[in-house]
């Protein structure tokens, strides 16, 4: 069974609702239905065997998707803030790809690549051609090829298959649930796994998808105060200055009921004032990888609430943990390297997962399952008596100082509750003496001017002294990723080039 | 009838709609009120009457399933009658409702 079911499912239960865009001119269920089936049946003429969507996020997504799924063509949407050459380089490793790219795009790819047709010129397709037949689709088939956001490598091509979608959206959405008045904002790009599952799951849900293309935090309040939205996700850079604006005295939201956050980790402090300014709204924290067919595991509105109410220490931790598995999911902690050995609950280790939901595959390279499918997600992680995940960041990120090895993200998140830190990164550093050195890069909150030796003795008292930073340079920003994902690799770069200028 | 995923059925006995999720290979006897279903865009047999014994009804939105998860069917219409397969009701498939998270 293709995704393609999920809309099916939708066109039954929710006909009529309009399911993209504004409540007054938005699309129904069943036209997003025959414009898709019209989209396939251009991809047969096409003889595609790729569907790369290059553009911001908006309704012509999910009509690309759901093309794709009927025709039985994998979707790959692709990062639009790539250059050319990246991207022409990333469509390389593609077969046969039919190019819909939104105008600014598509322009200078016309003349690198065949079959490149502008965004509007598509939708035009899709309303003028008769639909199609659905192709015959099978549950192994690929649905949607994701390239990973490359923070730590050169970037792979994720490739998720039909049953691993399916099983993710029916494992965790009870379909035709959402009220009528429901809306969902949208404000993650297509090329993200979560840009893909939202579109899954809230169409099953029966909950319209509005669109934030280009996130500014007084763009999305208004969009939410217009449009009466009930349900928003945003990766925790988003958060963060939601929370600034609304801080700064922006209205209230008394529409919003709940917003889902993850992509990346989130601060402690942002999400402590978060909840503090938005007492009404449930707060979910997903977290979940493109491997993974996005969430595999959810701390609830209630997990949030009782945490912070907490003052049991192993409660109160949890407001930063991300929660519990959803159904189907089977996790083991096991100690880095080859060959691990399953760790007891409380301890930390690789983070490895099994289930249905779990394609763990990639173009060129295969699966990368072991025998008994596990998936190792490469993160750092511990699991508590009760089930609780912990993240502790990517152990491709292990900092390595004397023969210890640290996890940047505790030392993070310690300086992240100092007053004078807005953003923080910890890398380690080339050093003769000790392997790698500790080197934190702090981005200052507006106004203050934090001083080296307060933050390592800050950072000393909390931790320990072979966790202190022995390097903190100051920066007006960090390198991040359109949905707030640190780039470690470029910032070491720039580090190491600034400190080999000096010497 | 044989099924897969997507085809669209109905009840003869009652309002009741379904569409498969999943389905095994060969022939499905799939029942609605202890009569066959058909495929929605048939027209049911005149004078059939649901299974006096019958006291099931199939909910809007559910997915009922068989023990061995063999054959899933979503209700898209619901309606009173049990579903079955091989006489054997369907059981409706809980989901723990989770929060939307994406």
């Amino acid at each position: 069974m293709a995704i393609s079911l999920l809309l099916d499912i939708a066109t039954e239960l929710t006909p009529d609702r309009v399911i993209l865009g504004r409540r007054d001119d938005g699309v129904t269920t069943t036209r997003l239905a025959r414009l898709a089936a019209a989209g396939a049946a251009t991809l047969a003429q096409q003889q595609a065997a790729t569907l790369v969507f290059i553009g911001i996020n908006g309704p012509a997504f999910p009509v690309v998707l759901f093309a794709g799924a009927l025709a039985g063509v994998p979707v790959s949407p692709l990062n639009y803030r790539l250059a050319t050459d990246a991207l022409v380089s990333l469509i390389d490793r593609l077969d046969k790809p039919l190019i819909v790219a939104d105008d600014v795009y598509a322009e200078p790819l016309r003349r690198r690549c065949r079959m490149v047709i502008s965004t509007d010129e598509w939708l035009q397709m899709c309303v003028d051609s008769s639909p199609a037949e659905p192709a015959a689709v099978g549950d192994e088939d690929p649905a949607v090829l994701l390239f990973t956001s490359g923070t730590t490598s050169q970037p792979k091509l994720v490739v998720l298959r039909h049953q691993h979608l399916q099983a993710y959206v029916l494992g965790t959405v009870e379909p035709g649930t959402a009220h009528p008045n429901d809306a969902a904002l949208v404000s993650v790009p297509p090329y993200h796994v979560a840009g893909v599952g939202t579109v899954l799951t809230n169409l099953l849900a029966g909950r319209r998808l509005l669109y934030l293309p280009n996130f500014t935090p007084h763009g999305w309040l208004s969009l939410v105060r217009e449009e009466s939205v009930t349900f928003a996700m945003v990766v925790p850079t988003m958060l963060s200055r939601i929370v600034d604006a609304l801080g700064a005295g922006e209205a209230t939201l008394p529409s919003i009921r709940t917003i889902a956050y993850g992509g990346a980790r989130m601060p402690q402090p942002v999400l402590e004032r978060a909840l503090s300014l938005m007492p009404d709204v449930d707060f979910v924290n997903a977290y979940g990888l493109t491997e993974t067919s996005s969430t595999i595991a959810v701390l609830g509105p209630e997990d949030h609430r009782n945490a912070l109410a907490s003052s049991d220490p192993a409660v109160r931790e949890r407001l930063g943990s991300a929660g519990r598995f959803v159904p189907g999911v089977e996790a083991q902690i096991r100690t880095p390297g080859p060959g691990g050995a399953i760790l007891p609950s409380g301890q930390k280790g690789e983070l490895w997962v099994r289930g249905d939901q779990i394609a763990g595959e990639y173009a060129g390279l295969g699966s990368a399952l072991d025998a008994e499918g596990w998936f190792p997600t490469k993160d750092l992680a511990r699991i508590d008596d009760v089930g609780y995940l912990f993240i502790d960041g990517r152990s491709d990120d292990l900092i390595i100082k004397g023969g210890e090895n640290i996890a940047p993200a505790e030392i993070e998140d310690v300086l992240l509750c100092h007053p004078d830190v807005a953003e923080v990164a910890v890398v380690g550093l080339p050093d003769q003496e000790w392997g790698e050195r500790l080197t934190a890069v702090v981005v200052p909150t507006a106004d203050s001017n934090p001083d080296v030796d307060e933050l390592r003795a800050w950072v000393r008292d909390r931790l320990r002294s072979a966790k202190t930073p022995d390097t903190i340079t100051f920066r007006s920003e960090l390198p991040l990723t359109d949905t707030g994902k640190l780039l470690r690799r470029e910032l070491v770069a720039e580090l190491d080039v600034a400190r080999q200028g000096a010497t | 009838m044989e099924l897969r995923a997507g085809v669209r059925l109905r009840s003869q006995v009652s309002s009741t709609e379904a569409i498969v999720i999943r389905a095994p290979a060969g022939e499905v006897d799939i029942t609605c009120g202890g009569h066959p279903m058909v495929a929605a865009a048939e027209t049911p047999a005149d004078g059939l009457m649901i299974d006096a014994a019958d006291v099931g009804t199939a909910l809007l939105g559910k997915r009922y399933s068989d023990q061995a998860g063999a054959i899933e069917v979503l209700v898209t219409k619901p309606g009173p009658g049990s579903l079955a397969v091989d006489s054997v009701v369907l059981e409706v498939k809980n989901v723990k409702p989770l929060p939307s998270s994406d």
